[in-house]
């Protein structure tokens, strides 16, 4: 262990909160704690060497904006009552009891780290990876640096219809004279200048009124460079009816996919045409297997075609109607999905969600019984996870 | 003797905010700035305000209008605002972006409403 010694907090006069994770959950948590208690000290532990969690690895490095909130951030960890310990992961360095022993109370930040895995044949295969590990590969996260990633392959599937989904793809399709005046990593702008990659298949369960992505991301990939954009009309057909009945970011989402399928403007169609690659949108369809040729390799994925059932429009589900198909490519990354990990037998932890039973981010005790007052900072364990 | 010419005023309106606990807050708004600047200017506290610094790439710089006063607001917003305003809480037809509202003569005496609680660009499933 690394011989972290921590200050007794049996004298009354000050409370010490630790917070395990220096994501934004860590951050904002102790930026409210440090401010609306003056009595605080806070301690933040974090397993990797530096803070910031997934603003700093997880974040596409064509966003620099985004990360600006590292500025709120620093000026929070500048507070001399906020301490920041690196390199002390909970679980190996540090039991949750060491914590709980030493300090008033314990905040759990450490984000949601593991994947969601699709459980089909062939997943095992090289170069079917997580969206996630490719991230950190192209941010530069440390345990990702290795990662087998072989771009020499006409075409990617990318499994998912959330933000980070369309963030791969986006950096797949980007050309590498856009990506080198960004922080990428040099590893990954040297894989990605040699590149094969001209064609990215972003496939989602379900249809456009249930895909989790953004409008911001979406419109994004509609306006890549020397990409074109191709959505089937088929999958849109009659979704213009029910615009009407949906709340505004829905119904902006779904008429720029409408837009997107049936009625690109002017601009859109010609550098649509000359593009050189392209990306597809494509919809109701789920992963059977990942198949491979006589070397072992990927070269496509079969899918099961999918209905959508139910009345209530957002919630639909996919039911598979029988039909199949197989979309030819040389890489498959998985993104359905994270969810937290327990790291403690100790705590009462809901495992088909990926999140500690709590109430109002209290977390329950061993007999099911939620903790202390947060306001008077009795012993307890509070739970953030942002998602 | 020397004289050295006065220093152009700048000009200013009274805005009001109404922050999360009902209070109400006025300042003396420089006309031209947005009311993201205006907020950090005055120190008007407001948890979590501006994370992006007025980058168009986060939502908690999020207030809502009363319809009079947005109808007057010099600019209508782009498709771009109107992206990361759809992520943000408790949206409102009379909602903007600070960041983006640029405060003008006409905008004397306007009352804001700070919304209640703040969703960052990626809530929701990822
Ligand atoms: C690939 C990806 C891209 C994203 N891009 C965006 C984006 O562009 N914009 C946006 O708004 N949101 C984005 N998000 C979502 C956003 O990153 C998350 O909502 C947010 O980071 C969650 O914050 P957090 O503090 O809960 O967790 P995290 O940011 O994950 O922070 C958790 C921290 O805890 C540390 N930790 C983990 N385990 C331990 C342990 N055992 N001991 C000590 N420390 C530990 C981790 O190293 C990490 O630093 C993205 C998410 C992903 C996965
Ligand atoms: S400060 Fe982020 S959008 Fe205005």
């Amino acid at each position: 262990s690394k011989g972290i010694s921590f200050f007794s907090t049996s004298s009354k006069t000050c409370q010490h909160v630790a917070i395990v994770g220096s994501g934004p959950a860590g951050y904002y948590t102790a930026q409210k704690l440090l401010k609306g208690h003056p009595d605080v000290v806070v301690d933040i532990y974090e397993k990797l060497p530096v803070p910031f969690g997934l603003v700093r690895f997880g974040v596409a490095p064509d966003h620099p904006e985004v990360k600006n909130v590292i500025n709120t951030f620093t000026n929070t960890a500048q507070n001399d009552r906020c301490n920041f310990f690196g390199n002390v992961e909970l679980g190996k360095d540090l039991a949750l009891k060491d914590l709980r022993d030493a300090y008033t109370a314990v905040v759990l930040c450490y984000g949601a780290a593991e994947d969601r895995v699709l459980g089909i044949p062939g997943e095992d295969l090289p170069n079917v990876l997580s969206a996630r590990s490719f991230v950190g590969w192209y941010n530069g996260l440390p345990q990702d640096a290795q990662l087998p990633v072989n771009l020499d392959c006409e075409a990617a599937v990318v499994l998912g219809h959330g933000n980070v989904a369309l963030d791969v793809a986006r950096i797949l399709l980007t050309p590498t004279s856009i990506l080198e005046k960004t922080d990428i990593s040099e590893h990954a702008l040297e894989a990605l200048r040699r590149s094969s990659v001209k064609r990215v298949h972003i496939v989602g369960r379900r249809g456009p009124l249930q895909a989790a992505f953004t409008i911001k991301e979406l419109r994004e990939m509609t306006r890549l460079p020397d990409t074109r954009t191709v959505i089937q009309r088929a999958d849109v057909d009659g979704i213009d009816k029910c615009l009407k009945d949906l709340p505004r970011p829905r119904r902006r989402l779904t008429e720029l996919i409408y837009k997107s399928a049936v009625s690109p403007d002017e601009t859109e169609v010609k550098t649509w045409k000359e593009a050189s690659r392209e990306w597809r949108l494509v919809f109701h369809r789920s992963p059977l297997q990942v198949l491979q040729d006589s070397n072992g390799q990927v070269k496509g994925i079969e899918l099961a075609v999918n209905r959508l059932e139910g009345d209530s429009l957002q919630n639909q589900r996919a039911v598979a109607t029988g039909d199949r198909e197989v979309i030819e490519c040389g890489l498959v990354l998985r993104s359905i999905g994270y969810r937290g990990l327990p790291l403690s037998d100790n705590l009462p932890f809901n495992s088909s969600r990926g999140v500690f039973e709590n109430e109002n981010s209290r977390i329950k005790n061993e007999k099911g019984n939620s903790e202390a007052n947060f306001k008077k900072l009795q012993k307890m364990y509070l739970f953030q996870h942002l998602v | 003797f020397s004289s050295s010419a006065p220093k152009p005023q700048k000009q200013t309106v009274k805005v009001a905010f109404i922050l999360r606990d009902g209070s109400r807050r006025e300042v003396d708004a420089t006309v031209g700035d947005n009311l993201l600047d205006i907020i950090l200017e005055h120190d008007v506290d407001i948890d979590g305000f501006g994370a992006c610094e007025g980058t168009l790439a986060c939502s908690t710089c999020h207030l809502i209008f009363k319809q009079e006063d947005y109808d007057k607001l010099p600019s209508k917003p782009t498709d771009e605002e109107l992206d990361m305003l759809d992520l943000a809480f408790g949206l409102e037809d009379t909602s903007r972006l600070g960041c983006q509202v640029i405060v003008t003569k006409d905008l004397d005496g306007m009352v804001v409403t700070v919304p209640q609680g703040v969703a960052d660009a990626r809530s929701g499933p990822l």
